[in-house]
């Protein structure tokens, strides 16, 4: 069982060293066609509590694809998906929602006229039987849940989500995902729109998430984030799984070649026709 | 959700200075309705001392009457300019109730009780909205057109349905716009409403209290306790000098309280806001937008049926002008005049009467000085104008200072 012929030291599931648990969320041999458009072919895919799970790939290597499977967005063609070890069937994002599976999209989704409080509660406000709503126990949740994220720069929980900044306003929907027992928190592009003081506020909640020990996975084209982020490295090319790499042992280098250029693996590992000519 | 935290555990977002959230309020353009309040007395000022018989008990009731019908029409488009559509139906909408409860209570036709008479031109106008609404909301055509084809729609209903002029010959019926209550039940409703209010109010704060929650603005909070049962108490006995409390009043303010509570305190209203500001976020976070939408238009619909008949029962008539005239551009003028935001999320349901309020106030007054109709609508058009300028400018100051 060789790796490719290629310098870098490729880690393949297979190889990774039992860290710790089983994985939180697998996915085993995802595969979409949106279609005449092969989206994704026989993916594989897996994050552990407590780790931050990188997803990187060109445009169109099917990131995005895979996490709408996860979110229950767009059903999958064929493939499983396994939360916890068992497996489990998502038809919409309320059966994501029900797994402790919560995705912050690049757009957001926050309503810019309503305040920090009511953009975490939206579509879950607290309320009464009579459809009355409890703002003070959601306020105190507020509070505590930007506490723990040590979410400190915005000032009042009770203005508008449009006078925030773009760093504050990623840090509302972060912790919007989070406060709803979420295990399983899906990042897409947190940073693609941050100056850097910003991104670096991000990039240390995204830390934050992992030490409470949920599982993160973070989409993102920008390799600085994702090394400082990132325990493990997975990278899509053209809708299949090029390999996962640990973090502690690769350079941005190699994960850029394996980015452009590298060659699809099949499922166990066991290298694709095209990807050993030899 | 979840049961609150112990309240010694949370911290309240810092509080700051009074004067440094009003500067905040001024340099972000967030007035609300401030500015128009302030226009409002100066115009009423300057009508006191320039025309007579202005500033009387009879005209101020004068006023509330002539305002009433289009007030409670100017509330339902509130509601549709926060979820970001508009509604060009709702004065022939009015027209169409005004012309069914003609034509239930005839003498000589179906001569339904009057309470039966109400229910289903209401209902009919709400059956209307619902209609409007679901070919909003679940077929995708835009709520311009929808509803400006429900403007000839309901128009030509209208002159189909009527003959000619129909009298409302149904005391219980003119009542809405005619009646006036005894002195003594105007106190009564003072207290009640004043007392609604400050309870209201406190309550609110009191049970964020319990939760660890400092009362954000307690100079503010005791301003608007004292401010609103001042204006209760004082708006009664004006009135009293003249016929008592018009019933189309306890209309206007019933309905102003509770289309706010609705609009405020309800799982229904937040998701209004959420509908209007993102549509999209909205729909991710699980909320039903269609459903939204509809109930919207229904709301729209059954305001401007109990508007409708509050204007019939004025003229104690229906004819085929109902729901003409500027009736729509009042209502919508209304509606945005006293702040709401045409693009959808901004806006409160007091924005309707104090928008009413001022149009009715400037052509009571023009009337009063004797000029011409023409002229008014120049003046409201250009009231209107200035309104909706002063609001963009600010905004647009508040994208120059920065977030």
């Amino acid at each position: 069982m060789e790796a490719p012929n290629r310098a870098p030291p490729l880690v393949l599931w297979y190889e990774t060293p039992a860290v710790s648990d089983t994985p939180l969320l697998e996915l085993r041999g995802v595969t979409k066609s949106f279609g005449s458009v092969q989206a994704l072919t026989d993916v594989d895919f897996e994050v552990r509590n407590g780790e931050v799970m990188a997803l990187v790939g060109d445009n169109g290597a099917g990131k995005s694809t895979l996490i709408k499977c996860v979110a229950g967005i767009h059903p999958m063609d064929e493939g499983e998906i396994l939360f916890d070890g068992e497996p489990v069937s998502i038809h919409g994002p309320k059966d994501a929602a029900k797994l402790g599976i919560e995705v912050v999209y690049q757009d957001l989704a926050l309503c810019d006229n309503l305040d920090v409080v009511q953009n975490m509660y939206l579509g879950r406000e607290a309320h009464d039987r009579f459809h009355i709503l409890k703002e003070p126990p959601m306020e105190a949740k507020t509070v505590e849940t930007l506490k723990s994220l040590r979410v400190t720069t915005i000032r009042s929980i009770r203005q508008a989500v449009a006078t925030l900044s773009g760093g504050q306003r990623q840090s509302v929907a972060v912790a919007r995902a989070v406060m709803w027992n979420s295990r399983l928190v899906i990042l897409d592009e947190p940073t693609a729109a941050l100056g850097v003081v910003q991104t670096e506020q991000v990039l240390a909640l995204v830390n934050r998430l992992a030490e409470q020990g949920l599982a993160v996975v973070l989409i993102s084209h920008n390799l600085h984030d994702i090394f400082e982020t990132a325990t493990r490295i997975a990278v899509l090319r053209l809708g299949r799984n090029v390999g996962v790499y640990e973090r502690a042992k690769t350079t941005q280098q190699q994960v850029v070649e394996a980015i452009t250029a590298g060659a699809p693996t099949k499922v166990a590992g066991i290298p694709s026709t095209q990807a050993a000519p030899a | 959700m979840t049961a609150a935290t112990p309240a010694p555990e949370v911290e309240t977002a810092e509080l700051e200075p009074l004067s440094t959230r009003i500067r905040d309020a001024v340099r972000s353009g967030n007035l609300g309705s401030g500015p128009v309040i302030l226009a409002l007395g100066i115009i009423v000022l300057v009508f006191s001392q320039t025309a007579n018989n202005f500033f009387t008990p009879g005209n101020f009731t004068n006023i509330i009457t002539q305002m009433a019908g289009t007030c409670l029409i100017a509330y339902g488009v509130v509601f549709v300019l926060l979820i970001g559509e508009i509604d060009l139906s709702v004065s022939f909408i009015s027209g169409m109730a005004g012309a069914v409860v003609a034509e239930l209570q005839l003498p000589t036709g179906p001569h339904l009780p009057w309470y039966l008479c109400v229910f289903l031109a209401i209902l009919a106008a709400t059956a209307i909205g619902a209609f409007q609404g679901s070919v909003i909301a679940l077929v995708g055509v835009p709520s311009f057109v929808v509803t400006l084809a429900g403007f000839e729609i309901w128009q030509g209903a209208i002159q189909n349905v009527l003959g000619g002029v129909v009298v409302i010959q149904d005391n219980m019926i003119n009542n809405f716009s005619n009646y006036f209550f005894s002195t003594t039940a105007g106190w009564i409703m003072a207290g009640i409403v004043s007392a609604a209010y400050v309870g209201g109010m406190l309550g609110a704060a009191w049970s964020g209290r319990r939760h660890g929650i400092a009362i954000r603005d307690p100079l503010v909070l005791a301003l608007k306790v004292i401010v609103v049962p001042v204006v209760a108490v004082l708006t009664v006995y004006i009135l009293n000098k003249d016929r008592g409390v018009p019933f189309a009043l306890l209309l206007v303010v019933g309905a102003l309280l509770v289309w706010t509570f609705v609009a405020k305190r309800t799982t229904f209203g937040r998701h209004i806001y959420a509908v209007g500001g993102n549509a999209e976020a909205a729909r991710r976070a699980g909320i039903n937008v269609p459903r939204i939408r509809i109930v919207v238009f229904m709301i729209s619909g059954a305001m401007s049926g109990l508007g409708g008949i509050v204007l019939a029962a004025r003229l104690n008539s229906v004819d085929l002008n109902a729901g003409g005239g500027t009736l729509l551009i009042d209502a919508i003028s209304a509606a945005v005049i006293g702040g709401t935001s045409l693009f959808g999320g901004r806006g409160e349901i007091r924005n309707a009467l104090i928008g009413a309020a001022m149009i009715s106030t400037v052509s009571n007054g023009m009337f009063i000085l004797g000029y011409k109709t023409g002229t008014i609508f120049i003046v409201t058009g250009v009231i209107l104008l200035l309104a909706v300028t002063f609001d963009t400018v600010v905004r647009r100051l508040q994208v120059r200072s920065g977030r």
